[in-house]
């Protein structure tokens, strides 16, 4: 399989009055072309900065310290600005969590999703917004010729991300990002949009990362998931793997705490505990105050990353495994 | 049993300019004590509204509200306080309903302030056992709402809410903003306090998953009306309205034989409330409508013992 993204060893920190954050503490992964992968994680836990960084869309504060991320050769984190805004909205684009505070709220809908082919001179004016017009079509919405005119405001919030989704699409990029795209939206909106998310990336044939907290949605949507808490890889596995065989007791918290219908009279497994204060991590394995399973030695030494089969890695101290 | 609380064919109106936005019209629901009625539906069918309105934050615009037998409809501000004592409410958006200037101990402690119990001494006292309750733990007790993560902040949202004892308490999709692994956790805890105190929940929220574990009885509203309405077990067990179906398939599930599913989705957005659809309010989004559903809007029929449905195709699924 071809390989479109290479994450090695990101490190990324973020500076505040209360110490430095390690929001991405040296993580790597891999993406083949035509995947979708998962990374999973509470809030906090450095699922987005994992993804966003490589783009350089973090705040200020923020500076990825080490790594390097291959996309088609090129290492992102080398890029300079000029070659980075060739690549984004064209090579990689993303879909964020709140449709409205990512659509301009005083430029018109249209004009928003022509932007990208316009700022990166692939059509025309008049081609550009015909293909908005089939864009906005495309992803749901009615009478588009009309609503290109509209305002985000005139839009509910389903259709705003449906916006932000033609907008993504416009170019049509190798590398979709989707940043917790249904988390703000009601669950029948959310399987709208999930639905459509499905079948676009069959269609374009795109390579999909999508972060989310919720894995009954990712497990649906994804080839492979990676579990994240305070900022490191804690499990990476396929779906029916991860599902057939977590091992990392985290993983199989969140599975176990999902909610789903069906859970009458069952009684629900939440995982204690609240994440880790960012700015001051726990010693050792970063999960073991919350972890039902922990002992001694999870306290001292933190446990490497290992791999357990080809495809199936962990970092736990439970698991013994093959060192990499 | 008497209910605790009680509508009957309540409604609530936001004119519109010329028009009249329907966001309550005609609802008719029971708590027991101890009990919680989950109330579900989709942004915008007015089910905050209705929440809202039975704790009298909005003033009613028809029917009536009784609580421990009384009619509190119509009472004023100064009749409503000794009622306010019983009834609380907890937010979805647990930092945007905490002052952020203000000390967790004086943001739970402000309801016996204005409500005058107790002396400094004892409030602080009940600050530190609801604290230790809720799970915070008293000595936070200084600390402020940013310093707290999401699950925590909603845990100090509903100390606030238990400080004066009451005897019911509006959640208002209070997990619907949280990470899934905090969700079971506040859902557990809540259940834990109505085991304790014998609380009485309306709880609200858009994901009949949600709702599932916590419900004794489920109430499902689209645009201002209840279209399925009883026990929750019958109501999980056998849906009969195809929206209360429709709800229920768009809950993702976890493929655990690893067959991944398709998103099932209900086409269309909820209509604008203004504009209420013809005949049966749901006809516009709903697969199995017949020509009736466009002409009269359906009532609420027992189908069986303490399970109500609004549809004109209930005869057909009694067989």
């Amino acid at each position: 399989m071809m390989e479109l993204l290479n994450v090695n060893n990101l490190k990324v920190e973020f500076h505040r009055v209360e110490g430095i954050v390690k929001a991405v503490d040296g993580i790597s992964y891999k993406l083949n072309k035509g995947e979708s992968l998962g990374i999973v994680g509470e809030s906090g836990s450095g699922k987005s900065v994992s993804v966003l960084s490589l783009l350089r869309l973090i705040n200020r504060n923020g500076r990825i310290v080490d790594g390097e991320a291959i996309f088609l050769g090129k290492d992102l984190l080398k890029l300079n600005k000029e070659e980075l805004r060739d690549i984004r909205g064209k090579d990689i684009s993303i879909i964020f969590q709140n449709p409205m505070t990512s659509l301009n709220p005083i430029i018109r809908v249209g004009i928003q999703v022509i932007e990208p082919i316009i700022w990166h001179r692939l059509m025309k004016n008049e081609e550009a917004r015909e293909r908005a017009i089939e864009l906005l079509e495309r992803v749901g919405i009615p009478e588009s010729p009309k609503r290109f005119l509209n305002y985000p405001l005139q839009f509910s919030g389903g259709m705003r991300q449906r916006v932000m989704i033609a907008m993504a699409l416009a170019c049509h990029p190798k590398l979709l990002i989707a940043d917790e795209p249904t988390t703000a939206l009601d669950v029948t909106i959310q399987a709208q949009i999930m639905e459509l998310l499905q079948e676009l990336k069959e269609e374009y044939g795109m390579s999909v990362i999508f972060i989310t907290h919720d894995l009954s949605v990712a497990t649906n949507f994804c080839d492979r998931i990676i579990t994240m808490y305070a900022g490191k890889i804690v499990e990476e596995a396929p779906v029916e793997e991860i599902l057939k065989t977590p091992l990392h007791p985290y993983t199989k918290g969140l599975l176990n705490s999902t909610l789903e219908i069906g859970s009458r009279g069952k009684k629900l497994v939440p995982i204690p505990g609240n994440p880790p204060n960012p700015t001051k991590h726990p010693s050792g394995c970063k999960f073991h105050p919350r972890c039902s399973f922990a002992m001694e030695i999870c306290q001292r030494e933190e446990p490497p990353l290992v791999n357990i089969s080809e495809n199936h890695r962990v970092a736990c101290h439970l698991i013994k495994g093959e060192s990499k | 049993m008497k209910p605790l609380l009680q509508t009957v064919d309540l409604k609530k109106y936001f004119p519109q300019g010329k028009r009249i936005l329907k966001a309550v019209d005609g609802i008719s629901i029971e708590i027991k004590e101890g009990e919680t009625l989950g109330l579900v539906g989709e942004s915008g069918c007015g089910k905050s509204t209705l929440g809202r309105t039975i704790l009298k934050l909005l003033r009613p615009d028809g029917g009536k509200i009784f609580f421990e037998g009384k009619d509190i409809t119509n009472l004023n501000d100064k009749e409503m306080k000794p009622y306010r004592k019983k009834m609380q409410i907890i937010f979805q958006d647990p930092l945007g309903s905490l002052n952020p200037q203000m000390t967790v101990g004086r943001i739970i402690e402000d309801p016996l302030i204005i409500h005058k119990i107790g002396t400094k001494k004892e409030r602080r006292k009940r600050v530190e056992e609801l604290l230790d309750m809720v799970g915070i733990g008293r000595e936070f007790i200084n600390s402020f709402p940013h310093e707290f993560s999401g699950g925590q902040q909603q845990r100090i949202g509903i100390a606030r809410a238990l400080a004066l004892n009451p005897k019911f308490i509006v959640c208002d999709e209070p997990v619907s903003a949280l990470d899934v692994s905090i969700q079971a956790q506040i859902i557990d805890l809540l259940e834990e306090i109505q085991q304790k105190m014998g609380i009485s929940y309306l709880f609200i929220a858009h994901n009949l998953a949600v709702v599932e574990h916590i419900s004794h009885k489920v109430a499902v509203m689209y645009l201002g009306k209840i279209v399925e309405y009883g026990d929750a077990d019958k109501i999980f067990l056998n849906p009969i309205h195809p929206y209360t179906r429709a709800l229920l398939k768009s809950v993702p599930k976890i493929p655990w034989d690893g067959q991944k599913q398709r998103f099932y989705s209900l086409k269309g957005e909820l209509p604008s409330p203004i504009d209420l659809p013809k005949g049966c309010r749901f006809q516009t989004r709903c697969t199995e409508k017949k020509a009736i559903c466009f002409e009269k809007e359906p009532e609420l029929t027992e189908v069986e013992k303490n399970h109500f449905v609004s549809c004109h195709l209930v005869r057909t699924y009694r067989g």
